[in-house]
């Protein structure tokens, strides 16, 4: 089973989770830990509580002793979001940066050409790029050009739960680039989708709203975590080949009445 | 300030922040679009009609 190993950092969970819309911070960090998840994703807003709020959010994902994966979510240009990944890389100390350079508002489908422009310049200024991205191949290649070393094509639109809406297209980019690490990122509702997603050859899923909204996000969080490990094992199991026609399972040689 | 007109005695964006009461929280800052770096605040000297943001950590996903 090939290790996954972003930017050269092993992580042992596929599972990177999202920090969002949760019904409470403390359920936040249980959801953390039953996820067993390495890396989660946080964000940088305006501050509208006196300063606190933001401050007492980092205390708590600090205390998660986890690894940050700062976004540009809500970026709509290729400016806002350069800025906002140097504003996250300052305030959060990483250089791991989600890129998000939103084009639609419906989809929150990406940019992809002012997603490759902000992937060259953040690339170029020692950033370690997470594009948000679709499973177009032709944008694919054009981030790896950029210097991206790992993808993140979505599912399905952000917080959607639809799954997999494009397996054609997602099995086609698994299969062009064998070597680079891929992420699903967004659209999953159910954890048979991560499983499904890393059968497909996947390497990691992140996710957000399926585990927050969950009646109990807790359990979710876990259940993500096992049908991630499931589909590894199932896809290291060299599963079956589909087949048209019915083929017995049950030896038919030596049956009664034959 | 973070979309919103205020007026502000503060000299430089450092001042502000102290200001603000700011200056030993996480924040990050921007002046009029661009990224301002934490040791930087000071050289910032604020006009009228410049736009500031002052961002904190957030939940995101």
């Amino acid at each position: 089973m090939r290790a996954f190993a972003p930017y050269g950092t092993e992580l042992s969970s596929r599972l990177l989770l999202g920090t969002s819309q949760y019904p409470s911070p403390a359920i936040l960090l249980d959801a953390i830990k039953a996820s067993g998840t390495q890396v989660v994703t946080v964000s940088l807003r305006r501050e509208s509580g006196g300063g606190r709020a933001g401050h007492d959010f980092w205390s708590l994902i600090q205390s998660a002793n986890v690894r940050v994966l700062p976004n540009t979510a809500g970026c709509h240009t290729v400016k806002e979001a350069v800025t906002t990944a140097h504003m996250a890389r300052e305030l959060f100390g990483t250089d791991w940066i989600k890129l998000e350079v939103i084009g639609e508002s419906d989809t929150l489908q990406p940019d992809v050409f002012g997603l490759v422009e902000a992937a060259r310049i953040l690339n170029a200024d020692g950033f370690k790029v997470f594009p948000y991205t679709t499973e177009d191949l032709i944008v694919a290649e054009r981030l790896l050009d950029a210097g991206c070393e790992v993808l993140m094509p979505w599912g399905a639109p952000i917080g959607s739960g639809r799954g997999l809406n494009n397996v054609y297209g997602l099995r086609s980019l698994r299969a062009h680039f064998p070597d680079v690490p891929l992420v699903i990122d967004a659209g999953l509702g159910v954890p048979s989708h991560a499983g499904a997603a890393i059968e497909l050859g996947y390497d990691g899923i992140l996710l957000n709203t399926a585990v927050a909204k969950a009646g109990d996000p807790v359990a979710m969080a876990r259940a993500f975590a096992l049908a991630i490990e499931a589909g590894v094992l199932a896809r290291d199991a060299d599963p079956m080949e589909p087949r048209d026609m019915a083929a017995p399972s049950t030896p038919v040689i030596g049956k009664a009445f034959g | 300030m973070n979309g919103q007109p205020h007026e502000v005695s503060a000299r430089t964006l450092r001042d502000l922040l102290s200001d603000m009461e700011y200056e030993d929280l996480p924040v990050a800052t921007a002046h009029n679009h661009d990224f301002v770096r934490a040791q930087d605040r000071d050289k910032i000297v604020l006009k009228e009609g410049d736009e500031v943001e002052i961002l904190t950590p957030r939940q995101g996903g």
